[in-house]
């Protein structure tokens, strides 16, 4: 069985870091997306406008046991965690982890106990460390783990600390993320 | 136990899972709460998290303390409560509530608002205020529900931090308000009491929304993050439960990452504000 899900993960920085890689996955991309981007709690569109506008795929935000599709970017809404269950999402109110909320760390832990080896984990631009030790349980469950370079990264920090805790994670430039992904999507 | 007392491996997971359901079957047995349907992702973290807290190696170490020690069970019920809430959290929902809302519940002579799930009131508190500014407070009955006893005596102490006031002021302000925030408490030491007139309207009574069944009949329910943590099942079985409660033209308000699309009562309410969240039974 392939790969099943793809997580993403960035801070500051990635708003342009996560557009540069959804510009990269073709209309037929065949696995689900999900992305947690630090947000801060004002509610509004802009973050799935402007990756939308980039981006083949629709651009959503995820809600509450929404289910996991194919063709479809889900984004982790401000004031929750993301959580990966089975074959929906779920949301928590849950204090801030590794002081973000959204937090990396928690779409990828939940993430890795349900796609295990099935699973892609990418860490982009940021500051902190959140998405450090969610990107260690990815790699512990045979996960595949990416972090951005930091020769791309506008903020090195955090895809640096998820590459140090992760053992075999791949440092890729922003641009080689997208086709890494594509070739990944199409392994049987 | 590997790293943060997560599995280390593919067979102790296979154990912890194990151990997970038979925790929550001695605790709804012993006690009668029934977590048995609760989402299981956010379970799991928040049992871990417990076990950590009691520094215990197994979750059936934690099933143990549990059963024999009440006080254990509390501190188990508070952390399946941590959540960091606000008054005014989500000020647009305030707002919609205001612009939509409210106008229907002028012509009521009474208005019956639940807040199922209402832990430390932070949300029922910004009700009142809203209605007193609305001048609709007097004709109100609050009832502020939660399956946590000390959440609730704690909510209906009416006590939040000092520190927290700048960040409640700026949500009240976005969220409409009319006048000025710090006429609705007295700082006293390091807490923020809020003011009387503010408190008789609203009862405090422990309801747990997995056991227990309507117990009235309200104009208004909010039931707002609650039902995230909860799986498919009980959500319906929830939304039965808050839609047994509501009158016809009755209002519902979720949460804004919830949804009512899939489950067991979607097409039995009318959109008011799709972004807020807000419904209208329609029977």
């Amino acid at each position: 069985m392939g790969y099943g899900l793809v997580v993403v993960g960035a801070s500051l920085g990635g708003l342009k870091a996560v557009g540069t890689v959804l510009a990269g996955l073709p209309a037929d991309f065949r696995l689900p997306v999900a992305v947690v981007q630090h947000r801060s709690p004002e509610v509004g569109d802009t973050l799935r406008f402007v990756l939308q506008d980039r981006c083949a795929l629709q651009v959503r935000e995820a809600e509450d046991k929404l289910a996991i599709a194919a063709g479809a970017v889900y984004l982790a809404p401000t004031g929750y965690h993301l959580l990966v269950e089975d074959e929906h999402f779920t949301l928590s109110t849950e204090g801030p982890v590794s002081y973000a909320q959204p937090s990396i760390d928690v779409l990828f832990e939940t993430a890795a106990e349900s796609y295990g080896r099935r699973l892609v984990a990418v860490v982009l631009s940021g500051t902190g460390r959140d998405g450090a030790a969610g990107l260690a349980e990815v790699s512990r469950r045979g996960g595949v783990a990416v972090v951005e370079a930091a020769r791309t990264a506008r903020s090195p920090e955090m895809p640096e600390a998820a590459w140090e805790a992760a053992p075999g994670a791949l440092s890729l430039g922003i641009d080689r993320i997208a086709p890494c992904l594509v070739e990944l999507a199409r392994k049987p | 136990m590997g790293a943060n007392d997560r599995p280390a491996n593919s067979e102790e997971e296979g154990i912890e899972a194990i151990e997970i359901s038979l925790l929550l079957e001695a605790i709804v047995r012993r006690y009668g709460y029934d977590f048995r349907d609760y989402a299981p992702a956010s379970l799991k973290r928040r049992i871990r998290r417990i076990q950590g807290e009691e520094r215990l190696p197994t979750v059936s170490a934690l099933q143990e303390r549990v059963i024999h020690e009440e006080a254990c069970m509390s501190r188990f019920l508070d952390g399946l409560s941590v959540d960091v809430s606000a008054l005014f959290r989500d000020p647009s929902f305030y707002l919609a509530f205001r612009q939509k809302v409210v106008p229907e519940l002028r012509s009521l002579p009474l208005i019956r608002i639940w807040h199922a799930g209402c832990a430390a009131g932070e949300e029922a508190f910004s009700m009142a205020i809203l209605l007193h500014e609305e001048g609709l407070l007097d004709r109100a009955r609050i009832y502020a529900t939660d399956m946590n006893e000390r959440l609730l005596a704690k909510g209906k102490e009416a006590i939040f931090p000092i520190k927290h006031m700048k960040e409640y002021t700026a949500n009240y302000h976005r969220a409409g308000g009319r006048g000025q925030f710090s006429d609705y408490y007295t700082a006293k030491h390091e807490g923020a009491i809020m003011r009387d007139f503010l408190r008789g309207n609203t009862v405090w009574a422990v309801h747990n929304l997995v056991s227990d069944t309507s117990f009235n009949e309200f104009n208004v329910v909010l039931c707002r993050n609650v039902m995230i943590y909860f799986n498919r099942t009980l959500q319906d079985r929830v939304h039965r439960l808050i839609y047994d409660s509501l009158p016809d033209g009755g209002i519902l308000g979720l949460g804004r990452g919830e949804s009512l699309q899939f489950t067991a009562v979607e097409g039995r309410y009318a959109t008011l504000d799709l972004a807020e969240r807000l419904y209208r039974k329609t029977g």
